[in-house]
């Protein structure tokens, strides 16, 4: 008896404790959430019909454990009766969770059809995966942006008060309509990544060299946030996805705006000449947006599958080569190529940044114009070798 | 016996070189299984210091203590380390100690192979340990080694990783052919297949696990060596290869793995619950054959662990389907364990505890199992803190608490003596308090949108992570009381006697505690 009281005292300290964290965290989210989508409202009600299935197997279980724990002890029932099997019971505990596995699985089977039907879709968006970002394609209206973490450094190095989207914020969301079927493309470019928006219902693995499909119709307007699914190397935690959804009306000005705005982008001040603090101060965005993730904040990198930027070969040699590196990437090695991903004021800035930072003086200013002259004649060059790739949907 | 006339353990040697000589050179079955148990727990502490490390890290968001690079090495190793350094040689140490004495052999029937099974472990230990302290990252893309961050992203350590990983298999292939041999060929007179305790049988089939996984895994990681080195392109769809390939080879390695890690600790319960229920275990024939149709579902569930890489609707139905139905045997085992407790005459002495624990906790890790296999719902779980729930439950209160049972249970066989109750009760209160604050709130972690993996993570998931490092710490600690425990039973302790448990019945009970140093030369007799 005296045992018995000890166990019960400490089932008692264990069972508040839990409720004590339980309450003291009353206002999170605990449960998956039911989303915003046709799949993902599905998926919220297969979850928690398994879940009360689990408790309700859970309290036959445990309940007819402690009872023999508590009337079966020794000390209350010293003699063990011998009876160790019983043809029917075993027939019974084999087919009760056979048919509790069958009431779920008609559901299942049900959800798993409606999630795999992407036809009729009314919008296209291919998604890549990057290390460390996502490039958003919208495929029909020629939209296409990559969208970075923008937590600012200084954040994440506790250095600053964190924001209420902590590293769940980006500096180019996706934005989609409402009421329409949207259907991704997904794929990556490196290692493999996956897309998941909880309030979607949707994780798709971006694999490279492969495109697989998911598909959305977001029934409410709002700002969706989620994150990379699969570890991708040392940025994995650092590349969230925002999505926007939208009014079909919205929508439209949106994709009006952005085609206008491409336009904008390409014409704007090409010939500007930019002083060195400007450079160095773009620099910094763009190399800790970039580059820190492999080269390190402080340029040390990860030798040698990062090779360090202080005091090396590449920042301290010629620019032009440098610049070629940047567009181009290094085959054989973790270092893409940023052709596509910057621009020249980027290109031009990030690589002043290099070349003078880290104990870098080599008191280089690089413009724009000189990245777009180089990049220029890589293009006639990359031109005459191949033809650029279609992409085929 | 005449265990008098047989040397005993010999306890000094004034020697070192010949005390080194004696356990590098041994091939007796107990001096191999201690080997091994210890083995098990020095990597239990190197592994789980890791663990502290990465929690240490989760325990605030923001950068902390660990950069995200190292933080990925610590998950890779810690997971490496706890999968092959932990569970596996710590069930291999019970099975050599154990098997033998309980199916009355003199030994292993492969002794010298058995010498160089263990012996190859360490080696591999220490190759994979090495590459923290190589130039350039130690392995950095989690235990699974997906493709292509393990091939063209890899570090150069990652070959490191490679040979220690084909080191182990072969260690556990020998092992499980030893075992398999013994087990077939070395049975008493009278021990028949329906006869083998339970412990012996669940031990058999996984190492037939073992024989059918271990060079598949061999297989995948020659795989990534060539695509690394040999310019192959299996995993690298740039040269008509296919990422995903990997992930299926590497899991059909790795399910029936799962069942490899829990299948000896079911072995280990069913002998510790009806001991301390001083009732024969319920429905025995179920639980052998329960035991051998997981093993053969565990072949064809593997790509439920791949459902958001997509696939055909019919393969996704097929793997949810098999993967649901493996809740049928598994329930089975439950259900006959808590029948098997039913009106015995229970006292819960400090391996009853660990068992019970047991029970309950895997019976909350399989019904989280079950929500997994739900092809559309594991959309949502897949590469979640959700997983990381569901796997540590059914690995620690599972696997791991399955092997503290057995050991308390067997401490004073191997050791004649008596542990100290108190300090064990401890342990398991402490043990089973700190565990459940550690991952239970992980489940809401994951349910509430929190990867898997992360070095760092958003405002909301602040508080949850701070309570399961909070837990974390606080079962890290309860397990030096084990340590504690471990020595303070082999250095004294009151006399075990030949049997200290009422309830027991195999063979073992039968042998003076510690057992001399070769037992059964004259095998038992069952009637
Ligand atoms: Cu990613």
């Amino acid at each position: 008896m005296k045992l018995l009281k000890k166990m019960a005292l400490k089932i008692t300290v264990f069972l508040s404790l839990m409720l004590v964290s339980w309450r003291a965290v009353a206002d999170y989210q605990l449960n998956m959430t039911s989303g915003v989508t046709p799949v993902s409202h599905d998926v919220y009600l297969l979850h928690m019909t398994a879940f009360y299935i689990s408790l309700v197997i859970c309290a036959v279980v445990f309940g007819v454990m402690f009872y023999a724990i508590i009337m079966h002890r020794k000390s209350r029932h010293p003699v063990a009766s011998k009876f160790d099997q019983h043809l029917g019971l075993e027939i019974t505990w084999a087919v009760i969770p056979l048919l509790i596995l069958i009431i779920i699985a008609i559901p299942a089977t049900m959800v798993v059809y409606r999630m795999n039907d992407t036809r009729n879709s009314e919008l296209v968006v291919k998604v890549t995966g990057y290390q460390w970002k996502w490039r958003y394609e919208y495929l029909n209206q020629g939209i296409s942006f990559y969208s970075n973490l923008s937590t600012p450094m200084n954040q994440r190095a506790n250095l600053e008060p964190k924001g209420e989207h902590y590293l769940l914020e980006v500096d180019q969301p996706l934005v989609i309509p409402v009421g329409e079927k949207v259907r991704f493309l997904i794929t990556a470019n490196d290692v493999i990544h996956s897309w998941w928006v909880p309030a979607f219902g949707v994780k798709t693995d971006a694999i490279p060299g492969f495109i697989r499909e998911a598909w959305a119709q977001v029934d409410t307007v709002g700002t969706y946030r989620g994150q990379c699914a699969e570890l991708c190397g040392a940025g994995h935690g650092f590349m969230p996805i925002v999505v926007i959804a939208v009014s079909k009306a919205d929508f439209a000005k949106w994709v009006a705006n952005m085609t206008r705005g491409k336009v904008n982008a390409d014409t704007m001040l090409p010939n500007k000449t930019w002083s060195k603090s400007e450079l160095l101060q773009k620099g910094r965005q763009t190399y800790n947006q970039n580059c820190a993730g492999c080269h390190q904040t402080e340029g040390k990198g990860l030798p040698p599958l990062y090779p360090a930027l202080a005091s090396s070969k590449i920042t301290l040699g010629p620019a032009v080569d440098e610049i070629q590196l940047v567009l181009a990437g290094k085959s054989g090695t973790a270092m893409p190529g940023f052709d596509d991903q910057l621009s020249d004021d980027d290109v031009a800035s990030v690589v002043t940044y290099t070349r003078n930072e880290f104990g870098n003086n080599t008191h280089d200013i690089i413009q724009p114009r000189q990245v777009a002259k180089i990049r220029e004649a890589a293009k006639i060059t990359h031109q005459s070798e191949q033809s650029s790739p279609e992409v085929n949907v | 016996m005449s265990s008098a006339a047989l040397h005993q353990h010999p306890h000094f040697f004034p020697n070192p070189l010949k005390w080194a000589a004696r356990w590098i050179f041994t091939t007796n079955h107990k001096d191999i299984g201690t080997l091994y148990l210890w083995l098990a727990m020095i990597m239990f502490l190197v592994g789980g210091a890791m663990a502290m490390l990465i929690r240490a890290e989760l325990f605030q968001p923001g950068a902390r203590l660990i950069d995200p690079e190292f933080f990925n090495q610590m998950t890779t190793l810690h997971g490496l380390i706890m999968v092959f350094g932990v569970v596996m040689p710590a069930m291999t140490g019970l099975a050599n100690w154990m098997v033998p004495l309980m199916i009355g052999a003199p030994d292993m029937a492969l002794p010298r192979l058995n010498n160089w099974s263990f012996w190859i472990l360490p080696a591999a230990f220490t190759l994979l340990i090495s590459t923290l302290f190589m130039s350039g990252p130690a392995p950095d893309f989690g235990w699974t080694f997906y493709a292509p961050l393990s091939t063209t992203y890899g570090p150069p350590s990652t070959d490191f990783m490679i040979f220690a990983i084909h080191l182990m298999g072969l260690s556990s292939i020998m092992g499980s052919i030893n075992i398999i041999a013994t087990i077939i060929n070395m049975r008493c007179p009278g021990m028949t297949w329906m006869k083998l305790p339970m412990f012996v049988w669940t031990w058999f089939v996984t190492a037939f696990l073992l024989l059918a996984v271990m060079p598949v895994l061999a297989g995948c990681v020659t795989m990534v060596l060539a695509d690394r080195h040999f310019g192959t392109s299996f995993f690298n769809a740039a040269g008509g290869g296919d990422p995903v390939l990997f992930q299926h080879v590497f899991w059909f390695f790795g399910h029936p793995e799962v069942y490899i890690l829990i299948l000896p600790a079911f072995g280990v319960i069913s002998e510790i619950i009806p001991t301390f229920s001083r009732k024969p275990l319920f429905g025995y024939v179920c639980m052998v054959y329960a035991t051998v149709s997981i093993a053969l579902l565990s072949f064809f569930v593997w790509a439920h662990h791949m459902f958001t890489t997509e696939m055909p609707v019919a393969g996704e139905l097929f793997f949810m389907y098999v993967t649901m139905l493996v809740a049928v045997p598994t329930g089975v085992k439950v259900f006959n364990w808590v029948t098997t407790m039913f009106r015995g005459a229970l006292t819960f002495e400090t391996p009853m505890l660990f068992a019970i624990g047991f029970l309950v906790l895997f019976t909350i890790g399989g019904c989280s199992g079950v929500m997994l296999s739900l092809a559309p719902a594991d959309f949502q779980y897949q590469d979640t803190y959700f997983v990381v729930a569901h796997f540590h439950y059914v690995l620690v209160p599972g696997s791991i608490f399955g092997i503290m049972a057995a050991v308390y249970y067997w401490l004073p066989k191997w050791t004649g003596h008596r542990y100290d109750e108190r300090l064990g009760r401890w342990h398991f209160w402490l043990s089973l308090i700190f565990l459940n604050i550690t991952f239970f709130p992980m489940h809401f972690l994951g349910l509430a949108g929190m990867p898997r993996r992360v070095p760092d993570y958003a405002l909301q998931f602040a508080d949850f992570n701070q309570i399961a490092s909070l837990g974390a710490f606080g079962f890290g600690l309860a397990q030096l009381i084990f340590l504690w425990v471990i020595i303070k039973t082999i250095v004294s302790g009151k006399a075990a006697g030949n049997k200290p448990w009422e309830g027991g019945t195999t063979l073992e009970w039968d042998l003076p505690s510690p057992p001399p140093y070769h037992t059964w030369v004259h095998p038992p007799h069952l009637d």
